[in-house]
């Protein structure tokens, strides 16, 4: 299938393959994962010409497609950190855009529960550490006062610490909004464009990438599982080395989401926040991650014996899932370092900039990180350019499924996915998006069609019609 | 503003059980009866079968899905039932008031009575817990079928693995040798071929390898299916290539409207639990054909749905039971599941005339049907986990008792290759 053949504004201009492409731009973001998205839209509002590299066929390929889809308060996070700071930043720009993105938020609060008398002696502490990170609401609770605000779980809870501020949000039209506000101020996003070679020449950067040669002033490297090898392939050595961490999730139907309104938490161990039991934006429940290293960058597993442990430990703490249905499961790849703190070098003379290591908090942080990037680039390498005025102002599609859905509004054609309400103009306004999706995993993302219990039993058909012609691999053919 | 429309009978889902319940209404000259469906047609999943044989308890001649969801839309029709395509209920209120996502807004309907007929599907790959990555090409015969019949496309396989020899499984290999698609293998967990001698013949005649008492232990690949690999019962793992997996039957009760609706859900059935009128635990909500448990074929659930509707109108009559009279029915030990769940001993003009019980392994042993700790029905048998087993409900009702039953089936032995 020849590249001419896709849809989609963004697609169709692109050039041929291996084309000379004739701009510098300022800066050339490489990987568009949730973070290369935050940035590229944080270069974009400051004037910048901006370029985003990916390698896969759509953006969230990587470590960006699976996570908990939590906003984290940084309550726990490192005092003083890096992580901690853009986490807090990352939050806050969240809750200032996601009106006018049209993002959602679902305000659950979380609860740190102790389930065992040594979890119970540690709360102190992480109550402590909290308010050290400026999260100053946090509450204890006493068993009573924890089963009183979620009387579903399981007597054998000791105490818990609420935090009011930690919430759920949708962790993939987020960064779809950021790249999508990037590209109606002028970026331009590249997909099947790994970077193959970079040399830095004179002033600026020379990117040889599967799309063809590309400039820039700078280079920011957002490529997460990849993040150390862009980094030596460019620098010449790399700073970290990327561990990958497996985790997998389960997530159950909709009706188990009656059952609980506050996220759990478990007491935190020193390699992972651990599993959470949290509600998700599209009205389930989820269980998960655990935290498996592996050496494959690209494919992560699900395991029939870790899945059924995952739901045995959420039954454990939520009893009333015992025999709820399972509509989905899938397994993630963080970033994981050799270090546990966020890895980032600025080359000044260089003109580059990783932002690498960036774990679960990424989906937080990512606003954040951006800013930070900025400002480690501002007055050197970026200046500030009057900040181009969008025609129309950046909108995406709402999922969530406590605010009003498509199917609410008349005139939608048809329902196409039964199981998550998805309707046949959703699906053709994202096959027609500014940034539209490179796979079937892409349309899922943006428009949740095959996401519901059925898994495509009734929609699969439909879907491969809708989608012929748009992706390279195709769901079926005519 | 939300339209809103009141009804005698609002029928969710046009299946051949909701499009027969629907039939029998109008019969009994009920006034105003809508079909809800979903869909782009009414027929349910017959309108993706491109093989026979259905329709010989309805038309009285075999006839392919297709052909027999066309008669039965024909039949509907002419028996003046308003068939509202494209409208999916969203909600079940109390006292029969149904939220319906229709495309020219949303309709707020009232009916006297409800009749959930939503049918069955089955289970993906996601509820099985299955290892492996996800790529694409792992699907359900549904979907198979789908996409060959209704869309006229290729899935995007070649040499799919089909796990499952029951009538559905047989039905996605006939489905694929069709269209010029060979499967490389089929997986069965049982020892032998589910479906029915001669039917379990097909895969041998067409030369299929079969692995029995094997079951999928993961799928591998990157962007698509590249391999599964085999468990069998005794011995080493082994990889099959092949570029997609079609999972199939494993049907399970699509109940989530119902549920939602807080109707109670048996958890042995999965599906609502009724009384042998149909009735839910919400006496205006009626169910009716693979709702009820997976699954039976489009010609029970036709005559099911024919019953539940005459039950629904001998209701509007007044001529039912109250409610809350009804004796339970518990499913005991090796019992899959019963249906109907509640049952009035003197109650009149029954809808469902028998219990229908499924075993949860394949056994010997005896079946016993008991009230109160005392056996009103026994009977030895042999039965498999696929096999229907009725017991009519006149053999184990007697006058002036009034305690639940519970059925339990004692194995004396367990068939060779449990499921």
């Amino acid at each position: 299938m020849s590249l001419t053949g896709y849809a989609g504004s963004a697609e169709r201009k692109l050039p041929s393959q291996g084309a000379d492409h004739n701009f510098t731009a300022d800066v050339a973001v490489i990987g568009a994962g949730v973070v290369g998205c935050a940035v590229a839209r944080r270069m974009a509002l400051l004037g910048a010409k901006v370029l985003l590299l990916e390698k896969a066929a759509d953006i969230l390929a990587g470590a960006s497609k699976a996570n908990s889809a939590l906003l984290h308060t940084g309550f726990d996070a490192p005092p003083g950190s890096l992580e901690l700071q853009t986490m807090q930043a990352g939050y806050q720009e969240y809750l200032a855009i996601k009106d006018q993105l049209n993002l959602p938020l679902l305000e659950t609060g979380a609860m740190v529960v102790a389930w065992t008398a040594g979890e119970q002696a540690m709360l102190e502490g992480i109550a402590g550490i909290a308010r050290q990170n400026g999260v100053g609401d946090v509450r204890p609770l006493t068993a009573a006062e924890a089963r009183a605000r979620e009387p579903g779980l399981a007597t054998h809870l000791r105490a818990a610490l609420l935090i009011p501020g930690e919430h759920v949000i949708d962790p993939w039209s987020a960064p779809l909004a950021y790249l999508t506000q990037a590209v109606a101020l002028g970026a331009e996003a590249f997909f099947r464009a790994e970077v193959l070679a970079g040399r830095f020449e004179g002033d600026h950067w020379h990117l040889e990438t599967a799309r063809g040669h590309f400039t820039a002033r700078t280079v920011i490297n957002c490529a997460g599982l990849y993040g150390d090898k862009v980094e030596r392939l460019c620098l010449g050595d790399a700073h970290f080395a990327i561990r990958p961490r497996k985790g997998q999730f389960v997530v159950f139907d909709k009706a188990a989401a009656n059952l609980l309104a506050t996220t759990i938490l478990p007491v935190p161990t020193e390699r992972s926040k651990g599993v959470v039991l949290a509600r998700t934006i599209f009205g389930n429940l989820l269980v998960g991650p655990t935290a498996e290293e592996q050496d494959c960058r690209d494919l992560a597993a699900v395991d029939k014996a870790v899945l059924s442990a995952l739901i045995a430990k959420a039954i454990d703490m939520l009893p009333g899932l015992d025999g709820m249905q399972v509509t989905a499961n899938y397994a993630g790849l963080r970033p994981a370092s050799e270090n546990k703190a966020y890895r980032i070098r600025h080359e000044p003379e260089r003109h580059w900039i990783t932002l690498g290591g960036i774990r679960s908090t990424g989906l937080t942080s990512a606003l954040g990180l951006a800013r930070h990037a900025a400002d480690l680039l501002l007055g050197t390498t970026l200046h500030r350019a009057p900040v181009k005025t969008q025609s129309e102002p950046t909108h995406v599609p709402n999922l969530a499924e406590h605010l009003p859905r498509d199917w609410q509004v008349p005139g939608y054609g048809e329902i196409i996915c039964h199981c998550e309400m998805v309707t046949r103009r959703e699906i053709e306004a994202a096959l027609k998006s500014p940034v539209p999706p490179g796979d079937f995993g892409g349309l899922r993302r943006r428009t949740r069609a095959g996401m519901g219990r059925c898994q495509g039993f009734y929609c699969g058909a439909k879907l491969a019609r809708i989608t012929q012609g748009h992706f390279a691999s195709p769901l079926a053919n005519g | 503003m939300a339209e809103r429309l009141g009804c005698d009978v609002a029928i969710v889902g046009g299946g051949p059980a909701g499009l027969a319940a629907a039939i029998a209404l109008r019969m009994r000259d009920v006034g105003r009866v809508i079909v809800l469906e979903r869909e782009d047609e009414v027929g349910g999943v017959p309108r993706h079968c491109g093989h026979p044989p259905f329709g010989m308890r309805e038309f009285g001649y075999p006839m392919t899905g297709m052909s027999y969801a066309l008669n039965l839309r024909r039949l509907a029709i002419r028996s003046g039932i308003e068939i509202r395509t494209r409208h999916s209920v969203v909600a079940l209120e109390p006292h029969g008031r149904l939220s319906v996502a229709a495309p020219d807004g949303l309709l707020h309907v009232e009916a006297k009575r409800v009749v959930l007929a939503t049918g069955a599907r089955e289970t993906p790959r996601a509820a099985m817990l299955l290892s492996g990555n996800r790529p694409l090409g792992v699907i359900n015969t549904g979907a198979l079928q789908a996409c060959l019949h209704l869309e006229h496309l290729q899935p995007g396989f070649r040499r799919p693995v089909i796990v499952g020899t029951d009538l559905i499984g047989l039905s996605a290999l006939w489905t694929c040798l069709g269209h010029g698609i060979r499967p490389a293998a089929i997986i069965e967990s049982a020892d032998r071929t589910v479906a029915r001698w001669p039917l379990g013949l097909f895969p041998r005649l067409v030369g299929v390898p079969m692995f029995f008492g094997s079951h999928i232990a993961a799928i591998e690949g990157g962007g698509r299916v590249e391999r599964v690999m085999v468990q069998p019962q005794l011995g080493q793992s082994f990889a099959i290539d092949c570029d997609g997996v079609v999972f199939t039957g494993m049907f399970v009760p699509e109940a989530a409207l119902a549920s939602a609706a807080v109707i109670e859900i048996d958890r042995h059935s999965s599906g609502p639990a009724i009384d042998q009128y149909g009735r839910c635990s919400d006496p205006v909500v009626f169910a009716a054909g693979n709702l009820l448990r997976p699954i039976e074929t489009s010609g029970w659930c036709f005559r099911e749905g024919r019953r539940i509707g005459q039950a629904v109108a001998d209701d509007l009559q007044g001529f039912l039971p109250a409610p809350a009279s009804a004796l339970r029915v518990i499913a005991g030990t090796g019992v899959k599941y019963i249906v109907p769940q509640r049952i009035f001993p003197q109650g009149p003009r029954s809808a469902l005339r028998e219990l229908q019980i499924r075993a949860v392994l394949p056994a010997s042993g005896v079946m016993r049907v008991a009230q109160d700790g005392d056996v009103a029905w026994s009977k030895r048998m042999s039965t498999r986990p696929e096999r229907r087993i009725l017991i009519p409900l006149k053999r184990f009702l007697r006058d002036g008792r009034s305690g639940n039953f519970k059925v339990v089936f004692e194995s004396s032995s367990v068939a060779a290759g449990k499921c």
